[in-house]
């Protein structure tokens, strides 16, 4: 259906793609495999023509095609689901399907043929959608469902779909998984960019990957197993499981005591939790997202007022302090929210480098910022954890979100740490990355450190904690040993609170 | 799972800011009523007023006491704030009683000023129809800013643009033309059109091709236009020694003009004043009915999905920009060849940013920005009136400026209650890039 040949893409100063290779069969799913930044959606908008390559040719059903934009892709039969959807939040779902390919009564729109038509495919493929419906009221899975709609609106025998499950809960994802099974049944070709490698051998025919710009195997899926397909990836072995030793657990350094917590909307979704962590250990909070994990890390972090019960850290009770306060004792936070919490988008890498040093003395002198020392520890910080920037001046929202978590955590696991309170440390990330965060928690409470891991991704939990408490509608519905501690089991705590 | 939540954190802040502003207009509205009753109503003249539909003499029209009125409309008023307070199940009436009683403030400044004047009637069909012709530059300049913003370029420049249009229009009259044939006045009137289409074509320009901050370059153009049309003013006109010009003539519908009473005030009217309805009626029709306004909508909304599309949003922009500009032309031109038949320097007088207000009260929508432009037509119109009333306050007359800039204030504090926020274009003001 598809062959892309020899195709190299330079951006100032990046070669995003190195004379890439492709071919997709009709039928088939074919993964595109890499780590973020690898080259995959480079790839990928020029041959939906948003791109032009530098050199190289596309084929398109055996037949030669140079794409000045989108619109000669789409008539080639190539859509694409942009891993950011592309939708118009204020138009009706119908609008967006038919914008760009309209259907016409005369001059006018014809929107009663349009409803008919998405009813029609929305049938045929067991996408529900509804044609009404306003598109910026709609779920994440149900806009994706949108933009499939969308693709096949135009004829798409071609799709290509970028990252589609980034966005998804687990249970969504398995419901796209039958669709794009349905999808290859009904004769469609399918490219699925991706980096997780559970989703690839579920899903892939063949699978390519690449690894800066350059394509360094292709393979099927059942000849990969999820370690071949990562060392591909990333070049080098990747562990898995995280190596680390047995902790050595000493006085307590976090406690909560019958915590109570209210949300944006005033509903209490942290009621009556308890944990203590001690230091030199890490307690992993796991529980289904929205069960309080968010209003519970702000509270202990000092960024939402408490409405009962206690905070106390190294035997202060620092309920109510402010976060820089609590910063000051010694506590490090990896907020959740990276781009609202964790970095200022228009700053230089270096000066979120320093956001919560920014006035000691070293990078400041009677109100003067000392710009020289603080590029200095930026490009320190830069070369020890690895983050990949042409520069430390350059801005922070240049990079991408793999980097950008590192800068983070560069920034709170640097000083002298008492306790950390990680949320979500790797969403979004590729196993490099990963594998690199995990390491420097692991560091840190080797070094005495009490860590306060929350995260979603229960195998995260399971390879990082020491003991596992599991969040359950705003209480702490049980404690285990992480040794002891099986997937089932807790499981079954997060969906229901209760211990078989 | 985070979104669904934000979207509910979303909805749930909204309606709370909802509430606020129901609770503070639901008060104000109690304030005002209890005012009017006890205090208004007992200090007003009870002696018998007039509004009347006709020019004298002899005219038609009803017969009324102010002070009955005064308490009708507080009782109104008070309604309004109860429901304001009401049980839930009552207050799916709260919205509309409110916009009724915003509403129900023209008519209490009618009865008002009438009560207190030494004039015992005044023409209200004449009123209506004057306010009517003073809202076509506004509702022409604030479609210009509709088709401009709703494709993502901010346009502040709407009031340089109709200068333009109405200094270069008159010109061509003036010097090319004979002043006092009607052929020239439409080619003057086409010359107008046009300038304000090449004005606008300089925004385009400055805020597509070379990403100049919007609001810059309309701000450029308000200058520009100020300084290129006082110098062809006293450089071209002037010394053409045509100072003023016939102006396009009335007609009457037919049919409708016919209507006894009314027909004669109300469907008589100019060229450009018709050709307003004709383009507020077309922008609305071309923006959702047709495939070009959808993709005109859908710049103005997220114009990378709109490539994505296949949609060349830069070609979309220039053609919005320009026929936004067009548009504003035509405003030109009623100003120097309708309503004045004459240039003078800045004769628009703001007349472009007030449509903008018009755009944002109407929340970016064809007729709502229409209604805001009646708005404001109605209060210029009402101002005017009031002046020949003369208001007296328990003995001092009020000064006319204050009477002529009560009606702004009054409408838009009390509407501010009825409308509420109003949400731009998401894209308005970004420049694009295409991907490469």
């Amino acid at each position: 259906m598809l062959e892309v040949e020899g195709i190299t893409k330079t951006f100032p100063g990046v070669v995003a793609n190195d004379n890439v290779s492709l071919t997709l069969n009709q039928g088939e799913i074919h993964c595109l495999l890499g780590e973020n930044g690898a080259g995959k959606s480079t790839l990928m908008n020029m041959v939906f023509g948003l791109y032009r390559p530098d050199s190289g040719t596309i084929r398109v059903r055996g037949e030669e095609v140079h794409f000045e934009d989108s619109g000669e892709a789409i008539s080639r039969g190539i859509g694409m689901v942009h891993q950011h959807f592309q939708l118009i939040p204020v138009f009706s779902v119908a609008e967006n399907i038919i914008l760009g390919n309209e259907i016409t009564k005369g001059a006018f729109l014809d929107l009663d043929t349009a409803r008919r038509q998405v009813d029609a495919l929305a049938e045929r493929y067991g996408l529900a959608v509804d044609p009404d419906a306003i598109v910026g009221d709609l779920s994440v899975g149900e806009q994706q469902r949108v933009e499939l709609v969308k693709a096949l609106f135009r004829d798409a025998d071609i799709l290509i779909l970028d990252e589609p499950t980034a966005v998804l809960t687990p249970g969504e994802v398995d419901d796209f998984f039958e669709v794009v099974e349905s999808l290859t049944g009904q004769g469609k070709s399918i490219i699925f960019i991706t980096h997780k490698l559970r989703e690839v051998l579920a899903v892939a025919d063949r699978i390519t990957v690449l690894r800066a710009g350059q394509v360094v195997g292709t393979t099927t899926a059942e000849t990969a197993t999820q370690q071949s397909l990562a060392n591909l990836m990333v070049g080098r072995d990747v562990v898995f499981r995280v190596e680390k030793a047995e902790p050595d657990p000493g006085k307590s350094v976090i406690r909560v005591e019958d915590l109570r917590v209210t949300d944006d909307r005033g509903v209490e979704t942290v009621s009556g939790f308890d944990v203590e962590v001690r230091a030199g250990e890490i307690f992993g909070i796991a529980g289904v997202e929205g069960n309080g994990q968010r209003e519970l890390v702000e509270t202990i972090c000092g960024m939402r007022p408490a409405i009962g019960g206690r905070v106390e850290m190294l035997g202060q009770d620092t309920t109510g302090w402010s976060p820089r306060k609590i910063h000051e004792l010694g506590v490090a936070h990896v907020p959740e929210n990276r781009s609202k919490h964790g970095v200022v988008a228009q700053y230089s890498i270096a000066d979120n480098l320093v956001l919560n040093r920014y006035n000691h003395r070293k990078f400041s002198q009677r109100g003067v910022r000392n710009t020289a020392a603080i590029n200095a520890e930026a490009k320190e910080l830069v070369e020890r954890f690895d983050v990949r920037t042409p520069g430390v001046e350059a801005a922070i929202d240049t990079l991408s979100g793999g980097n950008q978590q590192k800068v983070i955590v560069a920034r709170e696991l640097t000083g002298d740490l008492r306790a950390l309170v990680v949320a979500q440390p790797t969403r979004g990330l590729d196993v490099g990355s990963i594998e690199f965060i995990h390491r420097k928690i692991i560091e840190l409470r080797d070094q005495g450190v009490a860590v306060l891991l929350v995260s979603a991704e229960l195998d995260e939990i399971l390879s990082l904690s020491d003991r596992i408490g599991v969040l359950y509608r705003g209480r702490l519905a049980g404690t285990v040993e992480a040794a002891e501690a099986t997937r089932e089991e807790l499981g079954l705590l997060m969906a229901t609170g209760a211990q078989s | 799972m985070t979104t669904v939540e934000n979207a509910a954190g979303i909805a749930g802040t909204s309606s709370q800011t909802r509430l606020d502003r129901q609770s503070v207009t639901g008060l104000v509205f109690g304030f005002l009523g209890v005012a009017l009753i006890v205090g208004v109503a007992p200090a007003i003249s009870s002696s018998s007023r007039r509004f009347n539909f006709e020019p004298p003499p002899d005219p038609a029209g009803i017969g009324f006491d102010p002070p009955t009125w005064v308490i009708a409309i507080g009782v109104l008023f008070l309604l309004t704030a109860a429901l304001g307070f009401a049980p839930p199940a009552a207050r799916q009436w709260a919205g509309p009683a409110r916009l009724f009683s915003a509403l129900a403030v023209i008519p209490l400044i009618l009865v008002l000023s009438l009560a207190l004047s030494d004039n015992p009637s005044t023409n209200i069909v004449n009123l209506f129809n004057e306010s009517l012709v003073l809202a076509t530059p506004l509702a022409l300049g604030s479609m210009t800013g509709l088709w401009c913003e709703r494709s993502g370029i901010i346009n502040i420049g709407i009031e340089g643009t109709m200068l333009a249009g109405a200094g270069i229009g008159y010109m061509t009259y003036a010097t090319i033309g004979d002043a006092q044939s009607t052929g020239w006045l439409w080619f003057s009137i086409l010359i107008s059109v046009l300038a304000g289409g090449l004005v606008a074509a300089l925004l385009a320009v400055l805020s597509i091709r070379f990403g100049v901050n919007q609001i810059v370059g309309g701000v450029v153009i308000n200058l520009f236009a100020l300084g290129l049309t006082g110098f062809l003013r006293s450089e071209v006109i002037v010394k053409s020694g045509i100072t003023t010009g016939v102006g396009t003539s009335e007609f009457g519908l037919p049919l409708l003009s016919k209507i006894p009473v009314i027909g004669d005030q109300i469907f008589r009217g100019q060229p450009i004043y018709w050709l307003m309805y004709v383009v507020v009626i077309g922008t609305w029709v071309v923006m959702y009915r047709t495939p070009w306004g959808l993709r005109v909508r859908s710049c103005g909304e997220n114009p990378h999905a709109a490539e994505t599309l296949g949609v060349n949003v830069v070609r979309i922009r220039y053609q919005s920009v320009i026929l936004g500009g067009l548009i504003a032309g035509l405003a030109g031109a009623w100003f120097s060849m309708e309503s004045q038949a004459r240039f003078e320097d800045n004769i628009t007088n703001a007349a472009g940013f007030i449509a903008l207000a018009a755009l944002i009260f109407g929340k970016w929508t064809p007729w709502g920005a229409f209604g805001g432009a009646l708005l404001f037509g109605f209060s210029r119109a009402l101002g005017t009136r009031l002046q020949f009333l003369g208001v007296e306050v328990s003995g001092f007359e009020i000064p006319s400026e204050f009477l002529q800039a009560l009606p702004f204030v009054v409408t838009l504090v009390v509407v501010a209650g009825a409308v509420g926020r109003s949400i731009p274009p998401a894209a308005a003001g970004q420049p694009f890039h295409r991907s490469r």
